[in-house]
């Protein structure tokens, strides 16, 4: 019957959304795209221009630096959050349903918490004269009381902290589809339970494992707020070096070529992850 | 058998399984000796599948204990019992081959990769799929699925195989052909298996030895023919098909009287117990091939008189209904010996005093 249809009916659904994509999100893009060519005028603004030297910045060895610790911390904080997150989230899912609801609901309450204020409670926590270690001092652990932030732990901790619920509602879908024999066949051919956990349930959630990776990795090389309250210029990430560039220094072509740099390192990133997925799945 | 096989084979002892307030399986004792071919049997929810679990360590019992060759294994955790199990959906590994799934209790024991593989041919040229170790077990058909999920149980070669209604998911034909081969495996290999069905068929034709259950306790226990002639009650007569069920009251010896007429019953005895006191309560089974069908009215020992009120050709039988005074009676009789009447008719039936089991409520 839809071939009878005229075909311009067929397409005019498609208008709304080609135009909200279009103004909220290509117009934009394609702005930060042009004024990342752009020449850069000291001390003001900025003029149209077609030059690479926005890109060949990157090539300095400071730059250099930034990347590589925004990927090493997007790396250790998908790694740690992963690591924590798969098991909570399978024996949550072995819980019964009423349990699970209630853990979830927790979770999912944690993140109606703004980043703002999820990192200035962590500066207080790690700092010196109200921290976390004054209680170690209180209990003999320490002998004085230590600042932890500024510094690489705390920006990882405040991290992995935002992304742990993200983590768990990532694999909390394949997790509770597994179902209860495939662990329990693995006991009747004699693997204890944490056998059963790294031969069985691990490598059969590896496409799982590989998503929430990618997910919190993009997510976190993106993240602004957590870097810059509770690291040092060390510290920094691109997303606060975008910041930096476009708020304080008003280098708006540079923040754009960063910006641009960061969403292709991302894109590249999610596209080799379907590759290895596509792979599997022929092989499979 | 020598006395030595009193002990030996799984005993089970005063087990009970509570689930809150639900209790799924009651005082089960049992003993299944070694080399034989159990059927736990009933329908769902009666705890066959519980029971099958506690004797797999998957479930702990609520009280009892249970023991395999004299030693108490109640308290040994699945991973170390060495029974072979196969899961109603099979639970392949999903992202390991065929030969990887087989051999998977073999790598976890730590034997090396040539032995492995030595193993793992043998065993699919055991469940007839030789050459199929490097296939995806996504790549397979239901029946292989079933296969690769046997040989996959008996890697370790257990001393127990466990099979809970591996079968259910099959259409009939494949179900059937699995059926034979399964119990001609466990012939060969000699290895105490206990399958768990509902399918009375499944296990009046499978098993040496069939567990009749319902409401998580054991109705009965026997060869397959000994519950088929002798039902303990009339729970078992139902459950295993036989559908002539009259209430009768006891008149002193062998003699009863049923729906206003006078018997004798010369039968066997009911499996457990002797026979009720006159004046007591009970229920007459017999099978519909042993019931005798005449035209018109006639009187007799052991005959009731009723009308036919319905006539069922099913091909292969002639199933005829006769109510006789508000009970029904069904005969089947083959084609050939088809009795002459129809829907409306008088017609007689006779239930030969032989063929009458008395099953006590």
């Amino acid at each position: 019957m839809s071939e009878v249809r005229p075909a311009s009916g067929g397409l005019l659904p498609l208008i709304y959304p080609s135009v909200m994509l279009g103004v909220f999100f290509l117009v934009p893009f394609g702005i930060m795209l042009a004024v990342s060519f752009f020449h850069r005028i000291e001390g003001g603004f900025y003029e149209p221009a077609f030059e690479l030297a926005n890109y060949q910045r990157f090539l300095s060895a400071f730059f250099l630096e930034a990347l590589g610790i925004s990927l090493l911390i997007a790396g250790m904080t998908a790694v740690i959050c992963v690591v924590l997150g798969f098991p909570f989230t399978y024996l949550l899912t072995r819980l019964r349903r009423r349990h699970q609801v209630l853990w979830l609901v927790l979770l999912l309450s944690v993140l109606s918490l703004s980043e703002v204020i999820i990192g200035f409670t962590w500066s207080v926590l790690l700092s010196r004269t109200a921290g976390l270690s004054n209680l170690l001092v209180w209990i003999g652990l320490m002998e004085r009381p230590d600042a932890w932030t500024p510094g690489l732990t705390a920006v990882t901790l405040g991290l992995v902290y935002l992304g742990l619920p993200y983590t768990v509602l990532v694999l909390y879908p394949p997790l509770s589809r597994l179902e209860p024999d495939i662990p329990e066949a693995a006991r009747t051919l004699g693997a204890s339970p944490i056998r059963t956990f790294f031969t069985v349930i691990v490598p059969g959630q590896r496409r799982a494992i590989l998503s929430a990776l990618v997910m919190l990795f993009v997510f976190t090389l993106g993240a602004y707020v957590i870097p810059q309250v509770l690291g040092g210029p060390p510290q920094w990430t691109l997303a606060v070096r975008i910041t930096d560039q476009a708020l304080y220094q008003s280098n708006l072509p540079f923040a754009a070529a960063m910006a641009i740099f960061l969403m292709v390192v991302s894109l590249g990133l999610i596209g080799l992850v379907l590759l290895l997925g596509r792979e599997r799945q022929r092989a499979a | 058998m020598g006395l030595s096989s009193v002990t030996n084979g799984l005993v089970l002892q005063g087990i009970d399984k509570r689930y809150g307030q639900v209790l799924a399986v009651s005082d089960v004792n049992l003993t299944l000796p070694p080399g034989q071919f159990v059927c736990f049997l009933g329908p769902s929810g009666c705890g066959k599948t519980t029971l099958l679990r506690i004797i797999a360590g998957l479930e702990m019992p609520s009280a009892g204990r249970v023991r395999l060759d004299d030693k108490d294994i109640t308290d040994r955790p699945a991973h170390q019992r060495n029974f072979g199990m196969v899961f109603q959906s099979l639970a392949l590994f999903p992202h390991l081959s065929v030969g990887e799934n087989i051999a998977y209790s073999l790598r976890i024991r730590g034997v090396d990769r040539a032995a492995r593989r030595r193993k793992v041919e043998e065993l699919l040229e055991l469940v007839r799929m030789p050459g199929l170790a490097e296939r995806h077990v996504s790549q397979l058909s239901g029946g292989q699925r079933q296969r690769v999920a046997i040989a996959r149980a008996l890697a370790l070669e257990p001393k127990l195989f466990l099979l809970d209604e591996p079968l259910s998911a099959l259409d009939a034909k494949l179900r059937e052909a699995m059926q034979v081969e399964l119990r001609l495996l466990q012939k060969r290999l000699g290895i105490t298996t206990i399958l768990v069905t509902h399918d009375q068929r499944e296990a009046m034709t499978m098993s040496d030895l069939v567990v009749v259950m319902d409401q998580g306790r054991v109705q009965q226990v026997g060869p397959p023919l000994d519950i088929y002639r002798r039902p303990a009650n009339s729970f078992v007569a139902q459950f295993i098909g036989i559908s002539n069920l009259l209430p009768a009251v006891m008149d002193g010896g062998d003699r009863l009287t049923v729906a206003g007429a006078l018997f004798t019953v010369a039968g066997e005895r009911p499996a457990s117990g002797e026979r009720p006191m006159s004046g007591g309560r009970v229920t007459l089974s017999i099978r519909p091939e042993d019931v005798h069908l005449f035209a018109g009215t006639q009187t007799g020992p052991n005959r009731l008189p009723g009308t036919v009120t319905f006539v069922r050709d099913v091909g292969a039988s002639v199933e005829t209904y006769v109510d006789v005074g508000g009970e029904t009676v069904v005969q089947v009789a083959a084609p050939k010996d088809r009795p002459p009447v129809s829907a409306g008719d008088m017609a007689t039936v006779e239930l030969p005093a032989e063929s009458c089991v008395l099953l006590r409520e």
